[in-house]
């Protein structure tokens, strides 16, 4: 492979990894709030990709406002999720929340395939993003280069949320101990349903460029990208932010890198996430920057 | 919420087990016998769509028992049984069919030699698929049981989906995403009627055993468990290969009622519909595992009439295919929010439970 070549590659592992990237953070903030995977999450994506492709294709909206108006939507629609499956299961056992999220999941899979059709939709990619930079030899998508850039505006973003403002000092509070931050006078309720939020805007801003990447969207399209950031998640080392960037970053890299270095094991790609999951579980089931082992 | 049984089907204390084992064998036998009778009549009398809904009853309550074993029963809660069943499915399919059918099914890639050749009766071909299903579950269990909980489920989770790239992959074995076709339908009600007695019969005697206990001990509380000499990973080894051996020959019927296979016929849309079963019927219950499989798939079929058109009142509806899968995530949600036991709880059925019903009460 030439230098080019696989300065090429490593662009698209970078996009890739800020898709991942962008996703997992909804399962990682969740996961450390709540100890609950939420299933939903890829499904959130779908919906919020549907919401965008109706923005473009029937509103005529130019895409940064479709863009927008998903992200609230999807918000919306985690929120509502939170507040009408998972928050009476609370003090539940965790199975039954887990069976929960599984079953909101289908439903909005199998909503999506009666509302949507199951026949994938295509979507247009914007102007901006649809021509092809050209440097000497090496020739990439303006998408590829833009997807990573607009990831680290918004993830820079979320850094500065929840680590500098007081709301993020209450999701770190909440994430250590529920019930004592309760005591403390804190609203925990509207500081899950805030995570419910974040997350799941980010999830939708990943759909859409995601959408943008692999130009059509269908109801089932959430299910592999989520259980992939789930692994990139855990990989970081769950619960963390920062970590589940990286997570994500390194799962895109590996799958880009699997394809272009070994054609031949193509078609094993979408495995490799859940080889590299149960290789981080026996090695290091902390993750990356993980700290205490969940049981 | 907790579903409370009327007064009157909770009869209280029940007859001591060895007073009335004799019996209780007996009714046992006689109610076989009855189901049997009534299968022959089904044979008999009824079309060949009754004979195959009921075949795909007996195979559900039969995938949906054995997973109970390791989900309910033992308390891991792992989300693999399209594997299994995948795995038992090809095995048996690529024993049974003739060298023929092989070399007229495999166009892209030839099969490999030993399989290319072999055809063998239905029989030995489950029992092998079971025990290569079981040493699958063996090899997978030592990666798995190190993590418990959520993890456990979204690792054999990834087992499922690895299964499924490997069936869509691995083209001189399985034939990729083409399946195998053209297998002989040699399912009937007696292989699949016939298994679901063998493991009800072996379930129900594991779970009442020693084994059974030390399993519901690892559910209650595995620290407690390991502090009593327990040995938590084996007994969870145990039920977890238990399970996927029946599963695996389960699976192998599957393919032989249904003829063609294919890698997106063991999707997780199949574990999920399993995952249905048991909650509904109860998570740890046996009978709950068979009763919810029963429901799935008979109500399944009469759900089929959301799906077409129909004409109420003179107002005309139009079918809204697909929304029997909506209306199945919604009962599991609804189950998990206002009725987390299901049906039957962790309560199993019993003749004394039944003698104890039609008994008549003393007054007071």
């Amino acid at each position: 492979m030439t230098g080019p070549e696989f300065l090429q590659q490593l662009i698209n592992g970078l996009t890739l990894g800020s898709l991942y990237a962008l996703i997992a953070i909804g399962y990682t903030m969740v996961y450390g709030i709540l100890r609950l995977i939420n299933f939903a999450h890829g499904d959130v994506l779908m919906a919020g990709c549907y919401i965008a492709w109706y923005g473009v294709v029937m509103f005529h909206l130019p895409w940064w406002a479709a863009l927008a108006g998903a992200m609230a939507l999807a918000a919306l629609l985690g929120v509502l999720i939170d507040q009408g499956a998972y928050r009476p299961l609370r003090q539940a056992p965790r199975i039954s929340a887990l069976i929960t999220a599984i079953g909101i999941s289908f439903l909005l899979e199998n909503l999506g395939l009666v509302v949507f059709g199951g026949r994938p939709k295509a979507f247009v990619r914007p102007e901006v993003f649809n021509h092809i930079y050209q440097w000497g030899e090496l020739r990439v998508l303006s998408l590829s280069v833009w997807v990573p850039v607009i990831t680290a505006v918004i993830l820079a973003g979320l850094v500065f949320v929840i680590y500098r403002t007081r709301t993020g000092m209450a999701m770190r509070a909440v994430s250590r101990d529920m019930s004592t931050v309760q005591l403390m006078g804190i609203d925990t309720n509207r500081v899950v349903a805030l995570t419910f939020a974040l997350g799941s805007a980010l999830a939708a801003a990943g759909g859409v460029f995601w959408a943008m990447k692999y130009p059509q969207i269908n109801p089932l399209m959430g299910v592999l990208p989520g259980l992939k950031a789930f692994v990139a998640a855990v990989l970081g080392g769950i619960g963390n932010v920062v970590g589940a960037m990286l997570g994500g970053m390194i799962l895109g890299l590996a799958e880009i890198l699997l394809v272009a270095l070994l054609p031949e094991m193509a078609g094993y790609r979408d495995a490799l996430a859940f080889v590299l999951l149960i290789a981080i579980l026996l090695l290091r089931p902390t993750g990356i920057i993980g700290e205490e082992l969940p049981e | 919420m907790r579903l409370r049984l009327p007064a009157r089907l909770n009869p209280g204390h029940l007859a001591p087990a060895h007073q009335t084992r004799r019996r209780d064998s007996l009714l046992t036998a006689a109610a076989g016998l009855g189901v049997a009778g009534l299968l022959w009549l089904a044979q008999e009398f009824a079309g060949g769509y009754v004979v195959h809904m009921l075949c795909v009853a007996a195979i559900y309550a039969t995938l949906a028992a054995s997973y109970n074993l390791i989900n309910g029963v033992t308390g891991q809660f792992s989300l693999e049984p399209n594997a299994f069943v995948a795995c038992g499915a090809y095995v048996t399919a690529l024993l049974t069919l003739s060298p023929l059918e092989k070399e007229a099914s495999f166009i892209l890639e030839p099969l490999i030699w030993p399989l290319s050749v072999i055809s063998i009766p239905l029989l030995p071909a489950l029992v092998i698929a079971g025990l290569v299903t079981a040493f699958m579950a063996f090899l997978m269990g030592f990666p798995v049981f190190r993590v418990r909980g959520d993890y456990l489920a979204i690792v054999t989770l990834g087992f499922g989906e690895v299964i499924r790239v490997v069936a869509n992959n691995a083209q001189s074995i399985t034939n990729g995403p083409l399946g195998l076709k053209g297998i002989t339908q040699l399912t009937n009600l007696w292989w699949a009627w016939g298994l679901l007695a063998v493991t009800l019969f072996v379930l129900v005697r594991l779970v009442h055993s020693s084994y059974g206990l030390a399993m519901m001990a690892i559910r209650e509380d595995e620290t407690a468990a390991e502090a009593m000499g327990i040995n938590a990973f084996w007994h969870k080894m145990l039920a977890f290969t238990l399970s996927a051996f029946f599963e695996g020959v389960a699976g192998g019927l599957l393919a032989h009622l249904i003829t063609t296979i294919s890698p997106t016929l063991f999707t997780f849309f199949l574990t999920f519909n399993l995952l249905i079963m048991i909650v509904v019927g109860g998570l740890g219950s046996t009978t709950g595992a068979v009763l919810g499989a029963m429901l799935f798939t008979f109500g399944g079929e009469w759900l089929r009439v959301v799906e077409e058109p129909m004409t109420i009142l003179g107002l005309h509806i139009p079918g809204i295919p697909g929304m029997r899968m909506v209306i199945f995530s919604l009962i599991l949600v609804t189950f998990m929010i206002f009725a987390r036991q299901g049906l039957l709880g962790r309560n199993e059925f019993s003749w004394r439970w039944l003698a104890a019903v039609f008994k008549p009460r003393r007054r007071p």
